[in-house]
């Protein structure tokens, strides 16, 4: 069994004890083993240890213990957003139990059932739906109970806090605990797929929700502040090794040869694993495992032909590439026509390079294989993914593999923590000893999967009277050969051990607005690079996967469209958005243009047409807006930049976002994780770009690849919650995702706010100083 | 491997180890504590940041054999069970998101405010500036700082209370 000390009750409970997974299998869930709709692998299930967990069985998600408390058993992971804590209460608000009475246990394959872990801002908007449906149903079927007690209708019966009265005798109460506590509820459920899972009762309405819509603080905050909390990287086990990779120094390199006496005199030297361009190398003590994988000689042999144009050249390859798939264009009336006869007509085009995920730790895993199943301690935010996935990598039965989700680095898309509990579980199997694997910094910041680099060109007509009458967009995107969640076939290692998959398409993106454009053309090419398997420029998902991109060719251009019809950039938007006369059915619009108001009045916006005039001085002003959705959230932003005329340097000194997520659960925590969201993207504005040479990525730590910092910090930064708590108006309004929408909008806000200052329009992200600078020489010459 | 002594958190103990080991893998593998964690390996990030001599010191590129004086480590700044007042504004303010660098952010503030009870907002930024965050939580890390350098330190009510005596 692993060494863990101090960790989370609910969590030590999770894998240290036995007895929730015997309570589950007395409750018959040996027999029945139902699958997920998305649980396809080609490992079998058989017999062993680890069955899926019965979804349709209220015991499966709820526990009450006879001292009255709850635990929930949910199948997401929480990357540092609150959403554990969002889930206690909603479902603490279902079952009408007070919130320090309950705690949760996530994303552990083993207990709770499969809601897929985290990813696309999910969790609250998609799987809080069944979470707070089967505590409504254990509310209900603990109402029945008591009603049988008592021998009072249940309409007889007050509940609160998780004791059940008699209405018309209250010296007639019981508690949940004393009702089922420790007992099963033997409760089936239906359902056609998880998300799905329902029981008899339905659901409070927003109206009777109390604790949702408070702020009760994080539960996981203190153990992360005075050292406690075991994180997925502190995961040991007794005779545990250390492994380090071995990376080809060359994309595309071929294995020729490895010298294993260059490191056989390392104390505590345990192996070289290698398949096919595969290394790593294993070692009794970590910092031997660091020296043995720098002292590892090794004889690769340079590709013929160069893996990638050098990110100098990128845009221009990008530009000539022939795509490999092109999406359906989505039109709206006749750009081409409109833009023929407009009056004036405005083309630009905007470039985005490559930016990577680049986790503050490096990825990690450490896997177990004894007793002959497979344990994997990982903070990949889709644990179960990452069960199936190794399961099939190693042609073991899923039944016998299980991981345990720990805490670990910001999971904001498919990071390296995939990848590195992939090559865990290889190595373990191998050795049969329990591995910890440590990606480098270099590894993790040229080998993370890269969000697309994004090629744009915008074409814009206005007529005589300034009026916005056809918009054109293209886009190529690099992100042929997509890398997925967990794919046994196109996790990095496989791909060293010359594992092929047949490449999908990749898939474009379009810009997200509710402007009334009355004619309007989108398309969005995928090009490729040459070299798509065993390279570092593969793409992933990275926090609203394509929108910053998109969007920062989007809102800047609707900036100089604004100019050239010398309107004020706010004005012109909602003209574009008063100007529509229908809605969707999460009235997207009506919603977007409260959110415009919301930020304009917070923020104070100051009129004008045109960017500010000229100034003399060494530091210049400025302020811009832009707006966005991702689903149904809507993001308007507005920052106020000062521009160093001598460095270049730009510092964005104030923000503010008006957002709309609907239905909040948690405003506190959900202002946090907009403030997030828009540095995470303003990070991604100033400073962060993928640059590599033709053999090899060339950002490699925090020096080459520099990010935002105490620095940068905006000195005031007000998020507005437009539709916060629940809304009187609307008080149906479901709760939508609030994880990635507020990155959207940031790097054209940026761009547009420079403009605004210098008079200078920036296309090319990102704004470093250097930039920045050249821009103001050019626009001077 | 050679024997070293270190003083730890009010504690001793000796490890057998190569001189030049980060002191890093030294405090999380042979002495289980794991509040500093790596990050970078360079120096760059401050995940692994302890206190050597009042100063906020990397040390994942600290070799074990230069270290002479008494380590702190985040393990031990609280005190009794007390929290430490910066741990305790960092849950006021939640400012941790996911919280991996936290250590960093945490004992290099702590470093800070000890030289300088009552740092303005430049020092603070330039005392925070090398200590990265990959979700950004900076803003709410500076508003935890600024909620306890508002407040009188320690020493200071210590001497005012004395001052009343005297």
């Amino acid at each position: 069994m692993t060494t863990f000390t101090k960790i989370p009750k609910q969590i030590t409970e999770a894998i240290e004890n036995s007895s929730r997974r015997d309570f589950l299998k007395t409750a018959g869930m040996l027999v029945v083993s139902l699958q997920t709709a998305s649980a396809q692998s080609a490992a079998p299930q058989g017999s062993g240890p680890y069955p899926d967990i019965d979804f349709r069985k209220l015991d499966s998600w709820i526990a009450i213990h006879a001292d009255n408390t709850a635990t929930f058993y949910v199948g997401k992971t929480d990357c540092g957003q609150g959403t554990g804590t969002a889930f206690r209460q909603m479902m603490a608000d279902e079952l009408d139990i007070a919130f320090n009475k309950t705690s949760v246990v996530m994303g552990h394959t083993e207990n709770t059932p499969d809601q897929g872990g985290s990813g696309g801002s999910d969790a609250i908007q998609v799987d809080g739906w069944p979470m707070r449906r089967v505590a409504a149903e254990a509310r209900r079927v603990l109402l029945e109970m008591a009603a049988q007690k008592f021998g009072v209708p249940v309409n007889g019966l007050a509940v609160s806090e998780a004791v059940i009265s008699v209405k018309a005798d209250a010296s007639k109460k019981v508690t949940y605990g004393e009702l089922i506590g420790g007992k099963k509820f033997n409760v089936a459920l239906t359902g056609k797929d998880i998300d799905d899972t329902t029981g008899v009762a339905k659901v409070k309405t927003v109206q009777e929700l109390k604790i949702v819509g408070t702020s009760p603080q994080r539960f996981d905050i203190p153990a992360k502040v005075d050292g406690t909390l075991k994180w997925a990287v502190d995961a040991k086990a007794p005779g545990m090794v250390h492994a380090r990779n071995v990376k080809p120094p060359f994309v595309g390199a071929k294995l020729v040869s490895i010298d294993e006496s260059s490191v056989r005199s390392i104390p505590g030297f345990v192996k070289v694993i290698n398949k096919g361009n595969y290394i790593a190398v294993v070692c009794e003590r970590e910092e031997h495992a660091i020296q043995a994988a720098r002292q590892l000689k090794v004889n690769w042999e340079k590709p013929a032909t160069a893996p990638f144009p050098s990110s100098q050249d990128l845009f221009k390859y990008m530009r000539a590439a022939k795509p490999t798939s092109s999406a359906k264009p989505e039109i709206v009336g006749d750009a081409a026509a409109a833009l023929a006869g407009a009056a004036k007509v405005l083309e630009a085009e905007y470039d985005i390079p490559f930016q990577g995920h680049t986790a503050i730790s490096p990825g990690h895993a450490m896997a177990d294989p004894s007793n002959g199943v497979m344990t994997i301690y990982s903070n990949d935010m889709k644990s179960y993914g990452m069960r199936r996935g190794v399961a099939q990598f190693l042609g073991i039965p899923r039944d016998r593999v299980r991981v345990v989700w720990l805490e670990g680095p910001q999971g904001y898309g498919r990071t390296a923590a995939e990848d590195a509990g992939f090559e865990a579980a290889y190595i373990a199997k191998e050795l049969n000893r329990p591995v910890r694997m440590q990606w480098m910094r270099h590894e993790e910041t040229a080998w993370d999967t890269k969000a697309p680099a994004f090629a744009c060109k915008m074409r814009g007509g206005l007529d005589a009277q300034g009026n916005l009458i056809a918009v054109d967009y293209g886009s190529q995107a690099v992100a042929y050969n997509h890398i997925g969640y967990n794919e046994a076939e196109s996790v990095l290692v496989a791909q060293l051990m010359g594992v092929r998959r047949n490449p999908p398409a990749g898939r474009g993106a379009t810009p997200s607005d509710m402007y009334a454009i009355p004619n309007r053309r989108m398309t969005s090419d995928v090009v490729g690079l040459p070299l798509i398997w065993e390279t570092p420029l593969r793409t992933g998902n990275l926090r609203d996967p394509n929108g910053p991109q998109i969007t920062f060719a989007s809102e800047s251009f609707i900036d100089e469209l604004a100019f050239a019809a010398k309107a004020d950039p706010f004005e012109f938007r909602m003209k574009l958005l008063m100007a529509g006369n229908t809605d969707d059915r999460g009235f997207r619009r009506a919603r977007s243009i409260a959110c415009m108001k919301a930020a304009a009045q917070a923020y104070g916006w100051d009129t004008r047409p045109g960017p500010k005039p000229a100034s003399s001085a060494n530091t210049l002003t400025g302020r811009g807006i832009a707006y966005s959705f991702r689903g149904q959230t809507i993001a308007v932003e507005i920052a106020e930049v000062e521009v160093n005329r001598t460095t270049g340097r730009v510092w964005v000194k104030r923000l503010v976002c008006a957002h709309d997520c609907g239905l909040v659960i948690n405003p506190e925590a959900i202002k946090r994780t907009i403030e997030g969201a828009m540095l995470h993207s303003l990070s991604r504005a100033l400073h962060e770009e993928v640059t590599f040479d033709t053999e090899k990525v060339t950002s490699v730590d925090w020096a080459t690849h520099p990010m935002l910092t105490h620095t940068d910090t905006p000195e005031r930064i007000d998020v507005i919650l437009v539709n916060g708590d629940p809304n009187p108006n609307r008080p149906d309004l479901p709760h939508y995702g609030a994880g990635e929408g507020g990155c959207k909008p940031m790097l054209a806000v940026v761009a547009n706010a420079i403009f605004d200052a210098t008079g200078v329009r920036i296309r090319r992200v990102p704004f470093r100083g250097a930039r920045v600078l050249e821009a103001l020489r050019s626009a001077r010459a | 491997m050679s024997k070293f002594t270190l003083k730890v958190n009010g504690g001793t103990h000796t490890v057998d180890v190569e001189s030049a080991t980060p002191l890093l893998y030294v405090l999380r593998n042979d002495l289980g504590l794991q509040g500093p964690r790596f990050g970078c390996g360079l120096g760059q990030c401050g995940a692994c940041t302890v206190i050597i001599n009042g100063v906020a010191t990397r040390s994942c590129v600290t070799p074990v054999s230069t270290v002479k004086s008494e380590i702190t480590t985040l393990e031990g700044i609280s005190k009794n069970g007390a929290l430490h007042p910066l741990q305790q504004a960092w849950i006021d303010e939640q400012v941790p998101a996911c919280g991996f660098c936290q250590n960093g952010q945490i004992m290099t503030a702590k470093a800070l405010l000890d030289k300088t009870p009552h740092p303005n907002d430049t020092q603070i930024r330039e005392a925070m500036a090398r200590t990265l965050c990959r979700c950004m939580t900076y803003y709410r890390v500076q508003t935890a700082i600024k909620r306890v350098a508002g407040k009188r330190s320690v020493a200071e009510a210590a001497a005012a209370s004395q001052e009343v005596v005297a």
